[in-house]
């Protein structure tokens, strides 16, 4: 399926991704042979048969209710871009 | 000794165990080593201090008579895995400096079992591409020479593993394995490569691509040398909801060289269009050299081998879209400054990410999003589930799947395909098993006419690692293959 | 009688739906080790897990799954033993992992209803959709810093029970009455401290108007209410503005808005939450969960009585009136004190009463919690079995009380000590009564033609005994010396 730029200009805001206007062709060219190539499975009946959850035949595995972890903000915040004392810092967020 | 560099990890444990080589001799000729091939750039991050402050650590421990499976080996590790203290990039712009402060499971299973670190190899970015060449670091070469004198690409997207193995900058290498990153390069590089069943190595601490299909795994020279290191690699991890509660084999005690009455199925979708005569000779050399072993070679069908590529290019993009959102500039990693968070969220990610990576972001974005669900992604996991049943029905009359691992031998870097779909068809032969989170492992069994590594690929039955190995042990003995 | 909007052309309907986000109570967080408690240092309840760090993954924590059942058991709801997380993909500051883990198409728990008890005696069903279990999100401070915020993960990554009202509330009073329900549930289940000031219980309340009987309007959701009071205050602004906006011509237009507690109104939120598509889909890091039956047999047999179930029985055991038996189920702790006291008193109408006025009155005056009350259950309802037996009078049984909660001390003790034991012995009284009226011959005179004078000889005669007299005694004896 083709998909046109303004299909490109929304997921890429969505994906929280800049795409500059030179790229955007590209990427439009692109994703629309990709597109093209997965509808292969558009031949396939797949009715009837349940999507895979996972691949092994197994169920999640249950925690017990303990504190195991945490207790080191020195460890979480050292590769932080920007931090003020224990916090993460991001541009004002106004909600 | 000879020449350290020329044993096998087999044989490097037996030298150490008999006392005729330390592990800081060993990891001192392989620093050499790697220094010499700096120019294939297959690590990020070289970590010779750390690697002979281990081997010193692992002498003093075979000293006192303490000794792990890896004990004194040093080993790569793709910069995939976290490694405490030592830089992590994913290959990415967007990860150049993050250092972790944890380790991952099975880099600290290898290191508790007293594997020595080289260093961080070289990637596709985030684990994506099949030629190594998204990598934020540059190109990997292949040590692979050929007369045109063009360098060939080592495959991805483990190609820095495979490229370090072949060159003997590494003993051995960890790989993950999504759609075939380990067995490609390996088949590549003329080295041996095996992905165990989904769920048997950690995935805690290894950056994902998409957590249904990666899963970790080694480059080794020979089939010994896997089933020792995978041994060490694996395990239950609780960490990891994923991984599966079973023991793990003695792997290298199943490597027994007897295949009589196994049967072998050769599916008959593998013969692609187009595939070379080559290819196709060597296929049918493996089915030779496993029926003169006692083996018996049965014709399967697994009529959607065709559809498994297409289902992979929307599952992977699909859970890579939402496992890359936590790339964003507020706790680790790059970050671009912009306007407002949205603004700094879009700079970080547009400049963080390469173009491959941003495409497959965009991929898998598109086929979650409203509307598109389940006309894309609930009908790729269907269509996943048909995959999975057909290789279970087969393995009812197989034990194991003998194939080529690629549709050729390792393109030049230059005329590498720089349409995606083309070269996203390179991982015709591996994906399959990747959807149906089958044990594979790609052995080198032959030369193209060029004189370039041909591999072939032998897929097991769920947990069946140690089959896997012993029936290539068998390919490997009569291939003879004359490695780098 | 029932709720409406009084608009200029008539009357509007008020429908409300809530989707009610109580924080588990547990110790550790839904998919990683971490504590909960509130309060705590920034960030210093953070695992590698809970701030994303590349490669972590997330191991579900089997009490809050119980948790969530047995909330939902006390929702009288189905039990899904069979869910499965998804993944909710957004960006903002305080997600770290770019998504929340969360159950859209298989939560935990399905359909259910609670009953709501209104001011006017009478009860409501309200339907539930369904309750599931999702991860909460970081706090993101704004006002430390002109041109940043601040994040702390803290909260991140406690679990969360989102339990979705069907559209069933029709007015404040009965909003506020299913808030005041639920958070009894929670606290009688010891499943969520319905704490909302400390953000362990909010609110997103969703409003739409219509004409009686008329389809249902649009609907805006106004996000994270955490007060009854806002969330009644919130549907009345809310569905004043809409009845307004269309009276005038306008549309409600499908959009989040926010509480503004200061202004007391509604107003929408000015980030981009419009583009949001969330792009549901499994996490696939975790596998679906799958209870055995027994896991949900053995919470069903530690359930206590439900506050529904506990309040039929106070009023069909005890006799107590619905509104009585509703104010003393409100809290399992007042419950269990009620039916301590009626049990030593041996008469439950009289314990109600006393529970709910003079005790509950010096709880009120004191400040302090039932826990810390100087007057305990037994005590109170020793006191109260003097009254039933006719020890003392109730007007004696004040002054008493009044001592026990100054000293702790038992009534009986207290009523011995100060001698103020009732006389019931006819003739004292008699005594008394005689010397009254040979005392005042005129009130004598007047009483005969004025009967409400009694009263007057009521009260000296209960004066001249020290309030020790027997009212009913004293009634009849002047009543027949007097002639009346």
């Amino acid at each position: 399926m083709a998909i046109d730029r303004d299909t490109v200009t929304r997921v890429a805001f969505l994906a929280r991704l800049d795409i500059d206007d030179a790229q955007k062709d590209a990427m439009t060219h692109d994703l629309s042979n990709i597109l093209t190539f997965v509808e292969a499975l558009n031949d396939v009946d797949a009715s009837g048969v349940e999507p895979m959850t996972s691949v092994v035949e197994a169920y999640a595995p249950l925690r017990e209710d303990k504190v195991t972890d945490g207790g080191y903000p020195d460890k979480v915040l050292k590769n932080a871009p920007d931090r003020v004392q224990d916090f993460y810092a991001v541009p004002k967020v106004v909600e | 000794m000879s020449n350290a560099l020329d044993l096998t990890l087999a044989g490097a444990l037996s030298a150490m165990d008999k006392g005729e080589l330390s592990s800081v001799e060993l990891t001192q000729a392989y620093i050499d080593q790697m220094a010499a091939t700096k120019a294939l750039n297959a690590y990020i991050t070289e970590t010779p201090d750390i690697a002979l402050e281990m081997a010193r650590a692992s002498d003093a421990r075979r000293a006192g008579g303490q000794t792990g499976i890896m004990e004194g080996i040093p080993v790569g590790i793709k910069d995939l895995f976290c490694t405490k203290g030592t830089r992590t990039t994913a290959a990415s712009h967007i990860l150049d400096n993050f250092v972790p402060t944890y380790e991952s499971t099975v880099t600290s299973n290898l290191f508790s079992q007293g594997a020595v670190m080289l260093g961080k190899t070289n990637l596709d970015e985030f684990a994506m591409g099949s030629s190594n060449q998204t990598s934020y670091f540059g190109d990997v070469v292949n040590p692979w020479k050929t007369s045109d004198g063009k360098n060939r690409a080592p495959g991805g997207s483990s190609g820095g593993s495979a490229a370090a193995v072949a060159a003997k900058s590494a003993l051995a290498t960890t790989g993950t394995d999504t759609g075939g990153s380990i067995r490609q390069p390996a088949a590549f590089c003329g080295i041996t490569g095996i992905k165990p069943t989904y769920g048997r190595c950690s995935r805690w601490g290894v950056v994902a691509f998409a957590s249904s299909l990666d899963q970790p795994g080694c480059f080794g020279r020979t089939v010994e040398d896997n089933a020792i290191m995978l041994r060490a690699m694996a395990g239950y991890d609780p960490k990891d909801s994923t991984s599966i509660e079973r023991a793990v084999p003695d792997y290298r005690a199943q490597i027994t060289g007897n295949i009589k009455g196994k049967k072998i199925g050769i599916p008959k979708e593998y013969r692609v269009d187009g595939m070379p005569a080559e290819i196709e000779k060597l296929w049918q050399q493996g089915m030779d050299w496993l029926r003169d072993s006692g083996a018996e070679i049965v014709d399967i069908s697994l009529p959607l081998t065709d559809k498994a590529l297409p289902t992979y290019y929307i599952i992977a993009p699909a859970e890579a879209s939402s496992n890359l959102a936590r790339y964003d500039g507020v706790r680790y990693g790059l970050r671009v400054e912009g306007v407002d968070l949205d603004d700094m969220y879009a700079k970080t990610r547009g400049e963080g990410f390469g173009e491959e990576v941003k495409r497959r972001i965009m991929i898998g974005t598109y086929v979650l999003s409203a509307g598109y669900y389940d006309a894309y992604y609930n009908k790729a996991r269907r269509v996943r589930k048909m995959i999975l049943n057909e290789f279970l029905d087969v393995y009812n009359q197989v034990d194991a799947i003998l194939t080529p691992t690629t549709p050729s031998a390792a393109f030049t870097l230059d005329d590498a395909p720089s349409d995606p779909v083309t070269m996203y068809l390179n991982d015709v032969f591996t994906v399959p098993a990747s959807l149906a989170g089958l044990p594979g492992l790609s052995l080198p069994a032959g030369l193209s006419s060029e004189g370039l590594p041909l591999g072939l690929q032998v897929l097991g039955k769920p947990f069946e690692e140690g089959e896997v190995l012993n029936v290539a042990s068998v390919l490997e003995a009569a291939a003879g293959f004359q490695r780098l | 009688m029932s709720y409406t909007v009084k608009g200029n052309t008539g009357e509007w309907e008020v429908v409300i739906g809530l989707e009610v986000h109580a924080q588990v109570i547990s110790n550790a967080k839904l998919f990683s080790g971490s504590a909960t408690d509130f309060g705590a240092e920034p960030n210093s309840q953070v695992s590698f897990v809970d701030s994303a760090q590349p490669g972590m993954l997330p191991v579900v924590n089997k009490e809050c799954l119980r948790q969530a059942i047995r909330t939902g058991l006390g929702l009288s709801a189905e039990i899904n033993r069979y869910s499965v997380f998804d993944r909710k993909n957004y960006f903002y500051a305080d997600l770290p992992q770019g998504y929340q883990i969360s159950q859209l198409y298989h939560p935990i728990v399905g359909e259910g209803q609670i009953e709501i008890d209104l001011e006017d005696g009478s009860s409501r069903t309200i339907g539930i959709e369904r309750l599931h279990l999702e991860q909460d999100a970081g706090k993101s401070i704004h006002d430390l810093d002109p041109k940043r915020s601040f994040i702390d993960l803290n909260r991140c990554g406690v679990a969360l029970m989102e339990i979705v009202s069907r559209p069933d509330l029709r007015s404040p009073e009965e909003a506020g009455a299913y808030l005041r329900k639920l958070r009894t549930i929670f606290r009688y289940l010891g499943t969520c401290d319905g704490n909302m000031e400390e953000g362990s219980m909010r609110a997103d309340v969703n409003v739409s108007v219509r004409k009686p009987g008329a389809e249902f309007g649009t609907r805006t959701e106004t996000k994270n209410v955490n007060s009854i009071r806002f969330v009644m205050q919130a549907i009345e602004s809310e569905a004043l503005r809409q009845v307004k906006l269309v009276e005038s011509g306008g549309e409600v237009v499908q959009e989040t808005r926010l509480w503004d507690a200061g202004k007391g109104h509604t107003r929408p939120m000015r980030s981009k939450e419009f583009a949001h598509d969330y792009r549901y889909f499994p996490c696939p890091d975790l596998l679906p969960v799958n209870l055995p039956q027994s896991f949900v047999d053995e919470i069903k047999a530690e359930m206590p009585e439900l506050p529904d179930k506990k309040k039929h029985r106070f009023m069909d055991d005890y006799g107590l009136p619905a509104y009585d038996a509703g104010v003393l189920v409100a809290e399992r702790e007042t419950a269990d004190f009620y039916e301590a006291v009626a049990k030593a008193a041996g008469n439950a109408k009289l314990a109600a009463n006393w529970t709910m006025g003079d005790f509950f009155g010096a709880l009120n005056k004191a400040d302090i919690k039932l826990a810390d009350s100087p007057v305990k259950a037994e005590q109170l309802g020793g006191l109260i079995k003097l009254i039933a037996d006719d020890t003392i009078s109730g007007r004696i049984a004040k002054e008493v009380f009044e001592i026990m909660w100054e000293t702790g001390k038992d009534a009986e003790a207290i009523v011995e000590e100060k001698g103020l034991k009732q006389i019931t012995d006819t003739g004292a009284i008699e005594g008394i009564i005689d010397q009254i009226i040979a005392d005042n011959p005129a009130q004598v005179e007047k009483v005969k033609t004025n009967e409400k004078l009694l009263g007057w000889f009521v009260g000296q005669t209960m004066k001249a005994s020290g309030g020790k007299a027997n009212p009913g005694v004293v009634n009849k004896l002047l009543k027949d010396k007097l002639g009346l």
